[in-house]
Parts: C-alpha cells; structure tokens; sequence
C-alpha cells in the first residue's frame, strides 16, 4: 500500500483524470461540510437554549419548615416546624457526599439608607454558597465568605439595583449604610440575570441576622445545591431521604404531607433535559442523513468511474495486472480522495462555523454553532471507509470480469 | 512452443449454447509466423483468445513453452500472460490517458522493475518501432499506424515468448497495414514466435504458415512462401 510507484501511478491517474477526481471530491467535502454546518448549527441552538434554561439553578433543593397537620410521637397537630443551624450542621455532615454547596437563608424587609437616599429592600441571611446556587456574579469588591459568616460581621453584598438606587456613580465599596440603626459595611455588588428583583437584594452574613436582629439560631430555609452528576434519580432519591431524615429528627409523623417542605427543580431539570435530548436526537438524525446522502453521493460516483474504466481494467490485465493489483489501485484512489476532499470539507466548515460566532444569536436563537473535532473527524473517516467500501465492491467485480470482454466493452 | 489437442469452446448464449471450438488440434514451432484466417465466426479470435489466455476452453489440452495452460485463477492468468505473451489488438488499446511512453512502460510497471529501468526499456523499445521522438504524446494524438506501432511496442516490452494479433491491420489502411506487417515480419526474423489473426488474403500471405478455420476447425494448414511486406 504505502510502495512508492504505487503511488506514482495513482497520482498520474489522478492528474489525468480532473474531472472524475473533481466530482468525486466535491461530492465527499460538500457532504462533510454540510454535515458539519448542520451538527454546529444545531449545537448552537442547543447552546442557546442551554443559557435559556439553566439561567436559574436547577440543582437546588429549597427546604423550609411550616406547620404539622398530624400529631406525632406524643406530639400534637399544628406544632410549627422551624429550621435552624443544627440542621444545617447536620445535613452538611450526612449528605456531604452529594452536596455542591449549602446555604440558609433568613429574609427580613428593612429600610436601607446612604446619605440622603434610603429605600426599602429585602435583607438576606446567607451563606458563601449562596453566590452559586443565586448564580449571582460580582461585579465589584467580594462576597460574603465564611469569616464573616463566622464572626457574625456586619458586611453587605448588595444587588446592582440597590447600588445603582443608593450610590449612583460613586464607588460603594468600603462605603457605610444605615439600616436598623446600625451601619453595614459594602463589600462586593453583584448582578443576576433572574431579573430586577433578584438584584434589588441585600446579603448579610445568616450569623449576623440571627444574632444582631433577632439573637436566635433559626433560619427560614435552607437552599441545598446537589451534584449534578447524580443526575434526576439521584436527586428524587436524596430529595426522599432529606425528608426522611428530617422528618425523623424534627419528629414528624412520615405521613404528614405538611410540617416540612422541600422543593426541588428536578422535575423541571427532567423535562428540560428531555427536550434538550430531542433537540440532541434531531441534530443527530440529520447528520446521519447527510452523510448518508454524501456516502451515496460517492458510492454512485465510483460506480460511475469504474464503469468507465472496465476496458482500462482489461487492457491492464492482457499485459499482466492481477485482479487484486486492480481492486488496490481503485480503493488507493478514492481513499486517497476522500481522505483530501473530507479533510478540505472539514476545514471549511470549522472556520465557517468559528467565524459565525454569535452573529446569528438574536435572529436565529443560535449561540456559538461548534461542532466537536472528534465527530466530525468520526465523520470523515465513516465517508472515507463507506466510500472505500462502495468502490470495493464493483472494483472486485470489474477486476473479475475476464480481460477479453472487458476489451469488448464499448 | 504452442501445442493445442482436440481444444472445445462453447459459448452460452441464453438457452443456447453456441459451440464455436470443435475439437482443434494445432502445434507451432518457435520462430514461425502464422496466419490464421477464416471468416468471421469461424472461431479464430475465440482461438487466439484461449492462446492467449484472455478466455477459458472447455476441453482438450493446451500447451504453452511446455507449460500445460488449464483453468487457473486470474492472478496466475496474470502473471503468465505477463510473462509468455505479448497482445496487439484491432482497436489498438490503448490507456488513452497515457502517453505513449507511459503505456509501453505499462507491462513492466506489473514485472515490478525500477522506475529506471521501465522508462529506459520502454523508450528503446519505442525506438525500435521508430516512435522515440513521440513518446510524450497522448494516443488521440498520433495515427492509427503510430497507435498500432506503440502497440507492438507494448506488446514487446516484456519480451514475451509469443506474439499475438488480432487483426492487427483490420483499422489501417493498405500502405499502413504494410508497415505494420513489415515491423511483424522483422520480430518475427528476430526469432520471436507470432500469430497473425487476420481475415485478408495479402496479410496472410505476409506469413510463413496459413491456418484456415472454418466452423469451429482447421480445414487447411500449409505453409508458403513468405511474401516481403515492404
């Protein structure tokens, strides 16, 4: 395969042969770069529709408590649950291990002032893992971390609303606020993309609220993000044992509907996933499509060729060419040619799809179009072996048919 | 050099089967010349063809340089007629994407010599039928006699032990069909073993030994007084 004169002699056809060689290439990078096209474009409305749905976090469990509706263990109905730091301790303890980050949360309405300028906001107890499970981004200074959670500081985040109400142009960091006659300092501003009123928000550390506001250990709720490897089983699954567990310590009778709450985007993760997997399926189908057309595209093409060439083929043989040196000189060929024309295909599709970017984002829902180097080369290769396999197989007969009607063929 | 016994050949055409060898015998010597002449369907290209080694017999026995030529598969096929057997055809065959040059080398580029080698031989072989000058041109560009001359040069190259033609003069004209036999009649005097298909008289004439075949077998085989082409 790899002796030079072979080669020689393939290239020599090659290059008396322009057009066969044209059409045959043509055929074989037009099908790669429209399959890559396709499989980018479709990438892209995927990626589009990933940013759409996974602008709130849907590996978040919301968990807060309420009122029983059945006694229990010597317990009356209508007890009120309430969550608080032990809780915390102990779910962190027991469920580490699917655990991503862990927050509670206390919310108190109060009024907020900066020099002449005040409002009313929603005040936050949080925790540092609050900034992913919010998705809230900095955009200046810090977040809240765990010294401050620790020794109950006075230090605020504030959302970009609340900074642009209070402090217009003037940089905040550093800066002082008045609320519940106490100052706070600013530490960082963040942003969300949830809309106006996730970022008319204020966070505190959870530490300093209980302390400072109503001196207790309890807090609202606790916001548990989960792996999202454990994927929608998993996460049904943990959900049940977080009830089970809690239910078990706050003792609440396991059939009481009411008393604890957990709620969880699983259901809606699922769904999304779903559709997401659909969409997956249809980029996938009309790949396959499109390489099988470009497959039967080149299949029909070296029939074609070696049609043409059954005298060529006799000719050979009256002056001593075997049938398998015959059947190797047209699969070197057209491996050959696809190999190049693929590889011509692949590249212009790569630099068309990276060079479209975001352009087609507003108009056509299509974000970043990729498509990923492995499949396509997958791709190329799936053309060059179906493509050797469709010259193959008239090679093989046209290199058996007996040399003197080959001669005769017209 | 060739001995054939009681050679059948039959053709399947449908239903029917069209026997065209019906029990040849035929033995030639090294060196001769021969005409084998007959009209057409008398089974003399079918019989070049088994001689060949472009097509199977049915039965009997063939005999080429003592090596017994029965059903073999096509790459022995291959290889013997690459090593035993030079063809020029009626319609020349020419590769017509291939120079003249190039085709000549087309045999030996299958006998595996170096590129050196091929185009050094090729080229002398060339010269010998009087063609060196238009080796590098394609086949649509030289006449019907110059095609059939890089024939004979192709059929030559891999100095084989017989030389055959299928009409080699049926597409020329008189003059050129003359000059073709004469460059015939000078490898032949170079000792080489030929056999001339041919359906005219005067070509026949040109050879040393005439072979008539009608329907299938050999109704007279002399030998004459050799005319001079040229």
């Amino acid at each position: 395969m790899f002796h030079l004169d072979r080669w020689s002699e393939i290239f020599e056809t090659i290059k008396s042969n322009k057009l066969r060689t044209f059409l045959a290439g043509f055929t074989v990078a037009l099908g790669i770069l429209i399959f890559v096209v396709l499989f980018g474009l479709g990438n892209g409305l995927q990626n589009t529709f990933d940013e759409y749905f996974t602008d709130t976090k849907f590996n978040n469990i919301y968990i807060s408590g309420g009122r029983t509706s059945k006694p229990f263990a010597g317990y009356e109905s209508n007890r009120l649950i309430e969550l608080d730091n032990d809780d915390l301790q102990d779910i962190s303890e027991k469920f580490n291990f699917f655990i991503d980050g862990l927050t509670p949360r206390i919310s108190i309405s109060g009024e907020v002032g900066y020099k002449l300028k005040s409002n009313n906001y929603t005040i936050s107890g949080v925790g540092p893992s609050n900034q992913d499970s919010e998705m809230n981004v900095l955009m200046f200074g810090r977040y809240i971390n765990e010294l401050d959670v620790l020794n109950n500081e006075k230090n605020i985040v504030l959302g970009r609303l609340v900074k642009q109400d209070l402090f217009g142009e003037e940089d905040p960091i550093g800066k002082y606020v008045s609320g519940g006659g106490r100052s706070w300092k600013v530490i960082g501003v963040f942003q969300d993309d949830g809309g106006d009123n996730e970022e008319r928000v204020i966070y505190t550390p959870y530490t300093t609220l209980q302390k400072i506001l109503k001196n207790t250990d309890k807090v609202n709720s606790i916001i548990l993000s989960y792996k999202p490897s454990i994927g929608f089983d998993g996460a049904i699954e943990l959900e049940k044992k977080l009830k089970g567990f809690l239910k078990n310590k706050k003792k609440i009778d396991p059939s009481d509907p009411r008393g604890l709450r957990l709620r969880s985007a699983a259901q809606d993760l699922k769904n999304n996933q779903d559709f997401s997997m659909a969409l997956n399926y249809i980029i996938i189908f009309v790949g396959i499509g499109t390489l099988l057309a470009g497959i039967i595209g080149i299949s029909n093409i070296m029939v074609f060729v070696i049609k043409e060439r059954t005298k060529e083929f006799g000719i050979r043989k009256a002056v001593g060419a075997t049938p398998s040196s015959i059947v190797w000189m047209v699969l070197q060929e057209s491996i050959f040619i696809t190999t190049i024309s693929g590889y011509i295909g692949l590249f212009i599709g790569v630099v068309f799809l990276s060079s479209l970017g975001d352009t087609l984002k507003k108009e056509f829902y299509i974000t970043d179009p990729y498509v990923d180097l492995n499949t396509a080369i997958l791709a190329t290769i799936m053309l060059i072996i179906f493509g050797a396999i469709a010259g193959y197989i008239p090679a093989k007969r046209a290199a058996k048919i007996k040399p003197i009607i080959a001669l005769n063929d017209k | 050099m060739i001995k054939i016994k009681n050679l059948h050949k039959s053709y399947k055409m449908g239903k029917n089967s069209l026997h065209v060898l019906k029990g040849l015998d035929l033995e030639i010597q090294e060196g001769e010349l021969v005409a084998i002449m007959g009209s057409s369907g008398s089974g003399k290209s079918t019989l070049l063809n088994i001689i060949g080694m472009l097509d199977n017999h049915d039965h009997g026995t063939y005999e080429l340089d003592k090596v017994i030529i029965e059903k073999m598969d096509e790459t022995k096929a291959a290889k013997y007629r690459n090593k035993f057997l030079g063809f020029v055809f009626q319609s020349f065959n020419l590769i017509n994407y291939k120079n003249a040059l190039e085709n000549v080398i087309l045999p030996l580029y299958y006998q595996g010599l170096t590129k050196k080698m091929r185009e050094e031989k090729a080229l002398k072989y060339l010269d010998d039928v009087g063609l060196k000058q238009w080796a590098s041109h394609l086949p649509n560009e030289l006449s019907g006699g110059q095609k059939q001359r890089v024939a004979i040069a192709r059929a030559m190259v891999s100095e084989p032990k017989v030389l055959l033609a299928d009409e080699p003069t049926g597409a020329l004209d008189s003059n050129t069909s003359k000059e073709v036999m004469n460059l015939i009649q000078k490898i032949n005097g170079a000792g080489k073993t030929i056999l001339v298909v041919t359906h005219e008289h005067d070509i026949s004439q040109m050879c040393s030994r005439v072979v008539k075949l009608k329907d299938g077998v050999i109704v007279e085989d002399k030998k004459i007084n050799q005319k001079k082409a040229l």
